[in-house]
């Protein structure tokens, strides 16, 4: 189209493929801290202490009622003041260049935690009572009972909130381009400007991104088989 | 924490332009998001078999891909295109091709539509058929089913769904800013550079959207207990309502 444009989407290949695979560690290295995080809040949440079901209910609504967006930018700022603070209390003067990776996952997992919080209180309330009580009566210590009947029960009901949320997980990640962190969305950016060719990078950026949360679909899909087995099948296609 | 700025009437004039954007967009997209997500969920059903691939596969296009790239495909991608053509150079096209608002409200507006016709698709289809099948032996058109029968039993059946989707709308504008539309959050990013406050502004914003976010929750479970057909319960004001009947898939 322009006959001065010199580079195309052949030359941008290469820094927006390790974009993307920056994007993927991003997420899912977010995405396994979210997980413990949620973990933790749901755990918060039905614990019979009103101080720290407090704190828990307090997390995951604060977090899930700020739109991501603001909650990235204001915990960046945060996060690197309060490093570049606790980097002078031990002695290192001036500001400290932080980590932009380390950032990005942090904020990103700490979002995803509150997210995450609700998806395993829905699940572990789900859990029928009984199975629980069978397990305390049979004498199984409190990490037994826990992987040994939590887990295994509550997975096939946390699963679908999962699978929603590492898609919105990696749809987020595009967000953190917005702090200047050269993940693939970013990259797409400065490859938009430089070619002026905006139409084309913005498309690419669609398919890669498609590319992303339509295989993570069917690679869920396949996990909640998994994680159903031995159930009945009839209502594993409802809704 | 140096909250100063807030007496100054600038500052405040982009705070108050600031939200009423925000607002407009929210209501712009929700009602012209709502069509679409009826449109999307009865082409799926009931359309012809293209259109409903067509359907399917916006939808799955929409979901599937960040809304801050689809700002920026629509607002810098398309947008630049359509500035090239010579239809975009006459005096309405021109200022509407130029306004970030309008990009914004498009893209939003599709989202909503590939979001929630995906929810009204499922309750359409739960909508007992015997429902229907009783309407038409009222001597109702296949039309006049849609209209009064099957897509209000539909809502009612997903209402609480539409209303978290709206509340999740409500969160996703301030994306816009990136494309210098003047939200709240763009507000708070000039003033922000002017005041070089880091997190003032950024917090009143914060508190801003919690407080919208409550008052959104609460008009709209208003809406949920007045829908006909919901259960009237003299319950907490504040809880949740359900539908009377029950659910038959």
């Amino acid at each position: 189209m322009n006959s001065v444009s010199q580079e195309g989407l052949a030359d941008w290949a290469g820094p927006i493929l390790s974009g993307a695979l920056t994007t993927l560690e991003i997420a899912l290295l977010a995405y396994a801290i979210g997980l413990l995080l949620g973990l933790l809040g749901a755990a918060c949440r039905l614990s019979p202490w009103a101080p720290l079901r407090g704190l828990g209910t307090l997390y995951s609504t604060a977090v899930r009622a700020v739109p991501e967006l603001l909650l990235i930018i204001l915990l960046y700022y945060a996060g690197s003041q309060a490093l570049t603070a606790l980097a002078n209390s031990l002695g290192f003067s001036g500001a400290v260049t932080i980590n932009g990776f380390l950032t990005a996952v942090g904020v990103l997992a700490f979002v995803q935690g509150a997210y995450m919080t609700e998806v395993f209180r829905g699940a572990i309330l789900a859990i029928p009572r009984g199975q629980l009580e069978a397990a305390d009566a049979f004498g199984f210590s409190p990490w037994a009972r826990f992987h040994r009947i939590t887990l295994p029960a509550l997975l096939p009901n946390a699963l679908p909130g999962m699978s929603n949320l590492w898609l919105i997980l990696i749809k987020d990640t595009a967000l953190i381009s917005v702090i200047g962190y050269s993940e693939l969305f970013f990259t797409i950016q400065q490859a938009a400007s430089s070619t002026r060719s905006h139409f084309l990078f913005y498309s690419a950026a669609g398919v890669l991104y498609l590319i992303m949360t339509l295989s993570s679909t069917a690679l869920f899909r396949r996990l909640e088989q998994y994680v159903r087995r031995g159930q009945p099948t009839a209502n594993s296609e409802e809704a | 924490m140096d909250f100063s700025w807030l007496n100054d009437p600038f500052y405040r004039e982009y705070l108050v332009e600031g939200l009423i954007n925000t607002l407009w967009l929210l209501g712009v997209s929700s009602v012209a998001g709502l069509l679409l997500a009826v449109l999307m969920a009865i082409v799926r059903i009931k359309g012809p078999r293209p259109l409903a691939w067509l359907a399917h596969g916006v939808s799955t296009v929409i979901r599937g891909t960040p809304l801050l790239v689809q700002l920026f495909f629509f607002y810098y991608g398309v947008g630049r295109l359509l500035e090239g053509l010579p239809l975009a150079q006459q005096g309405l096209f021109k200022d509407l091709l130029r306004d970030p608002f309008f990009y914004a409200s498009l893209t939003f507006t599709l989202s909503v539509g590939a979001y929630t016709g995906e929810v009204l698709r499922g309750a359409l289809l739960s909508v007992p058929l015997g429902e229907r099948e009783a309407g038409r032996a009222f001597g109702l058109s296949p039309l006049q089913v849609f209209i009064h029968l099957w897509l209000p039993r539909a809502i009612q059946l997903c209402l609480p769904t539409l209303t978290g989707e709206m509340i999740l709308l409500l969160k996703s504008v301030p994306l816009v800013s990136t494309i210098a539309m003047m939200d709240l959050l763009q507000a708070a990013n000039i003033i922000r550079d002017e005041t070089f406050l880091t997190y003032e502004p950024l917090l009143l914003i914060a508190a801003l959207y919690l407080l919208l976010t409550v008052v959104l929750t609460l008009v709209l479970r208003q809406v949920e207990r007045h829908f006909p057909g919901m259960k009237p319960q003299r319950s907490s004001w504040w809880r949740r309502q359900r539908p009377s009947v029950s659910r038959i898939s």
